[in-house]
């Protein structure tokens, strides 16, 4: 739908979009980190299974660890160097989880090894979906699921278009923004290869219209024989949630509780096809991918394409951070990032960016918490057109199941919009992931 | 790289940003809209008007203030809200009105209309009002008695009603007038828009000069903290009902103009109608819950015992206005239509 002449939704909020500082920024490669922690799960669904044993000499690139069933991917070592342990880990949210800690060889050239390439004329469908997954894809924008599992057609489901996600509406981050401006050739080999598996005859790209050079360095190189459109649109959060991109470029509504081959769609982030476009044709796996580390706490802001598996203090000491000011990072953007529980996490396929916040930024959020004034601008943010007023005075009342059922808390996809207007500075979207998780507790009860 | 990078983090759920309006920003800012209307209150009935201004809100701030702490709780007059209802409570009553029923009037806004029902965001009805309409049972005579406003002397001395004893019947030396709206119903005199537009006619301490409430709205709209729709809704409903009526029997009926700008209306409309607290929070709930109010003013004007109705208007309205929410909610995003309830259950 249009929106005062540009592709848009309903609803929506407008927070500061801070990505100047980094936006400009070429994509600069990371050393590797004294010893690289690869958790086995970076992805929904089943962690994958190693296929090294401790002492192992791994070359960078190889296969590390294959997919368990069909929503797992496999794992590429992101360095040549010895697999020293396997063993648990921290992740981002406290819990430990398995991984392979890799020590990469000093001095190594870091070569990566030849693998086998999944040639776009020939390959069929499956065979690119399994080379998709073999290549260990997963979603890039942050939601890590994998990629060949999503871009599987329903049998009696058909796509029309498929929609490449390069609103990037999160602050701060600005990794799609520069995937697009240097990797157009690898974007557009892999829509090639993204037609070819899914049968999808158009594709349109959505570009939030703070990003007018990339657009333009797009729209100037589309191939001939590409059927490809190059969309503007408004810069709002969230643009580049999947329904939200949808109804701005398609004028369609994704069904509650569906997806989006419900409506003939599917979307794929702009960084996730790029990479499809740059591993497929090597028979490569992911080994790096690009983050934007930045925030106020940060000297060296930038864009920086970084090993899988470096631990964070690895990535925040390279590029220099306040210490004594540092107060907050969290991993993706401010809006929807989660805040690292530990220095000692890795960072994973999922993290799109590094964000530090300063003591003076973080204090901005400690606010004190008022009762709910009935004001409205929650509702005018939901782009889901929820209540959320009704549903935080539900959750004080530990109302689950209401929620649930009477105001349809599982549509909420938990863009925090609500909590970023509201002037009660009422924690709604924290308190709906709780409702969520004691309504799944009681289901399963 | 110089030692090794130390640091306790700060663990919090995402948003890690805000958009930083606060709760009291809100309510500080319906003050400063509130205040062309305020000075030009003082100015046109002198300092009879800012005694009772001044009582009410230092009443209804107090009152909040001695329940938190006679109940053992933080003080919550840091937001505002009790000096917005002590504010908006002083611009409806008449000037002359003694001051010993101002503080009973503030006490009743606050404790009955507010803190009986959990405080900020958990009252029914408007504070304001609910003060308002006690007064108006209560004291009927003296919250109908108006002074002529831009007296000669309103600067030089207080009516002697002001400093009335309590419990006594006040006493009234100052000249009284009526409102154009009772000079409407008792006496079918019509009185000038522009004279009603600018608020150089009797009538409440704050009701009266349209202009100054219409461009305090306009800055809490332009900020985005006052809805427009209930006023736009009451407006038309108002201009539509009495408009249909004049065109019927101007003779009975007073024009639309005469409508919109005379009495409360234009205070009710946009400060009242709109308390946040009180009224739909849907946009479909705000229009049906405006037109309702701007019916029921016409109405009560139209046929009711009383010259004015806009407050008795906007009560119903809040009454209405959790079902009218009900009533009107939005379309979910992708919502499928409900299945319909199987058989047997």
């Amino acid at each position: 739908m249009r929106l005062l002449g540009l592709r848009s939704f309903r609803h929506g909020v407008h927070p500061p979009e801070a990505k100047d500082e980094t936006s400009g920024l070429p994509i600069r490669q990371f050393p590797f980190a004294p010893l690289l922690v690869v958790p086995l799960s970076q992805h929904a669904g089943k962690p994958s299974i190693p296929v090294v044993r401790e002492g192992q000499e791994v070359a960078r690139g190889e296969r590390i660890a294959r997919p368990d069933g069909d929503l797992s991917v496999a794992m590429h070592a992101p360095a040549s160097g010895v697999v020293r342990r396997i063993a648990l880990a921290p992740s981002i949210g406290g819990r430990m989880t398995a991984a392979v800690y890799l020590e990469p060889f000093p001095g190594s050239t870091q070569e990566v090894i030849p693998g086998r390439p999944c040639p776009l004329d020939s390959a069929t469908p499956e065979e690119i979906l399994a080379a998709i997954q073999e290549a260990g894809v997963v979603g890039l924008g942050g939601a890590a699921f994998p990629t060949h599992f999503k871009l599987r057609v329903p049998a009696g489901k058909s796509v029309d278009t498929l929609v490449v996600n390069g609103a990037e509406c999160e602050p701060f981050l600005t990794t799609d923004h520069r995937v697009m401006l240097e990797q157009r050739e690898d974007l557009f080999t892999g829509i090639r290869y993204l037609i070819k598996a899914t049968g999808a005859p158009r594709v349109i790209v959505g570009v939030e219209e703070n990003k007018p050079d990339a657009a333009a360095h797009l729209r100037a190189g589309v191939p001939r024989d590409l059927a490809l459109e190059v969309e503007l649109l408004r810069v709002k959060y969230p643009q580049g949630a999947e329904k939200m991109l949808i109804t701005a470029l398609l004028g369609r509504e994704v069904p509650s509780g569906g997806l989006p081959v419900d409506v003939h769609a599917l979307v794929i982030n702009v960084a996730t096809a790029a990479e499809i476009g740059r591993l497929l044709p090597l028979g490569r796996g992911i080994q790096e991918r690009v983050v934007t580390v930045t925030g106020p706490a940060v000297k060296k802001k930038g864009n920086y394409r970084i090993p899988i598996g470096t631990p964070l203090r690895f990535v925040l000491e390279t590029v220099g951070v306040e210490q004594s000011e540092l107060n907050r990072v969290f991993l993706g953007g401010p809006m929807m990032g989660q805040a690292a529980s530990s220095l000692d996490i890795p960072l994973t396929k999922g993290t799109s960016g590094v964000v530090a916040f300063t003591e003076e930024l973080a204090e901005k959020t400690h606010l004190q918490v008022w009762p709910c004034i009935r004001c409205g601008y929650c509702l005018d943010a939901c782009p889901i057109f929820l209540n959320p007023s009704q549903l935080g005075l539900l959750a004080r009342n530990e109302e689950w199941e209401r929620m649930a059922g009477e105001q349809n808390l599982f549509d909420c996809f938990e863009c925090g919009s609500c909590s970023f207007v509201c002037p009660a500075h009422i924690p709604l979207v924290q308190q709906f992931r709780m409702a969520k998780a004691m309504v799944r507790k009681r289901g399963a009860a | 790289m110089k030692g090794r990078l130390a640091r306790t983090l700060e663990i919090r759920t995402s948003p890690h940003i805000v958009s930083g309006y606060s709760v009291d920003t809100i309510m500080f800012n319906v003050v400063v809209a509130l205040a062309p209307a305020t000075v030009f209150a003082l100015y046109a009935f002198g300092w009879a008007a800012a005694a009772v201004l001044v009582t009410a809100i230092a009443s209804c701030v107090l009152a909040e203030h001695l329940v938190c702490r006679a109940t053992g709780r933080a003080t919550t007059v840091g937001d505002w809200s009790a000096a917005v209802t002590g504010l908006l409570f002083g611009l409806t009553l008449p000037s002359s009105l003694p001051l010993w029923m101002v503080v009973v009037g503030s006490a009743v806004s606050i404790l009955l209309g507010k803190l009986l029902f959990g405080g900020l965001g958990r009252n029914p009805f408007n504070p304001a009002l609910v003060g308002r309409a006690v007064l108006q049972a209560t004291f009927p005579v003296p919250m109908t008695t108006w002074v002529v406003p831009f007296a000669a002397d309103r600067f030089a001395r207080l009516p002697s009603s002001t400093l009335a004893a309590p419990f006594l019947q006040p006493l009234y030396d100052a000249a009284s007038s009526a409102t154009p709206l009772s000079a409407w119903k008792f006496g079918h005199q019509a009185t000038g828009t522009r004279e009603l537009a600018l608020g150089l006619v009797g009538g409440s301490t704050g009701e009266t000069s349209a202009v100054l409430l219409l461009a305090g709205a306009a800055y809490l709209v332009a900020r985005n903290m006052m809805g427009w729709r209930t006023p736009a809704a009451i407006f038309a409903a108002v201009a539509a009902l009495s408009g249909a009526l004049h065109l019927a029997n101007p003779e009975r009926y007073a024009s639309p103009a005469f409508m919109l700008f005379a009495g409360g209306l234009m205070l009710g409309a946009l400060f009242m109608a709109t308390d946040m607290v009180t009224s739909p929070i849907t946009h479909a709930g705000c229009w049906a819950y405006g037109a309702l109010i701007g019916v029921l003013v016409v109405a009560i004007r139209a046929w009711g015992g009383m010259p004015e109705g806009v407050m008795y208007a906007i009560l119903i309205g809040n009454a209405m206005a959790p079902h009218l929410d009900r009533l009107f909610r939005p379309r979910v995003y992708g919502a499928v239509p409900r299945r319909p309830v199987e058989a047997g259950r």
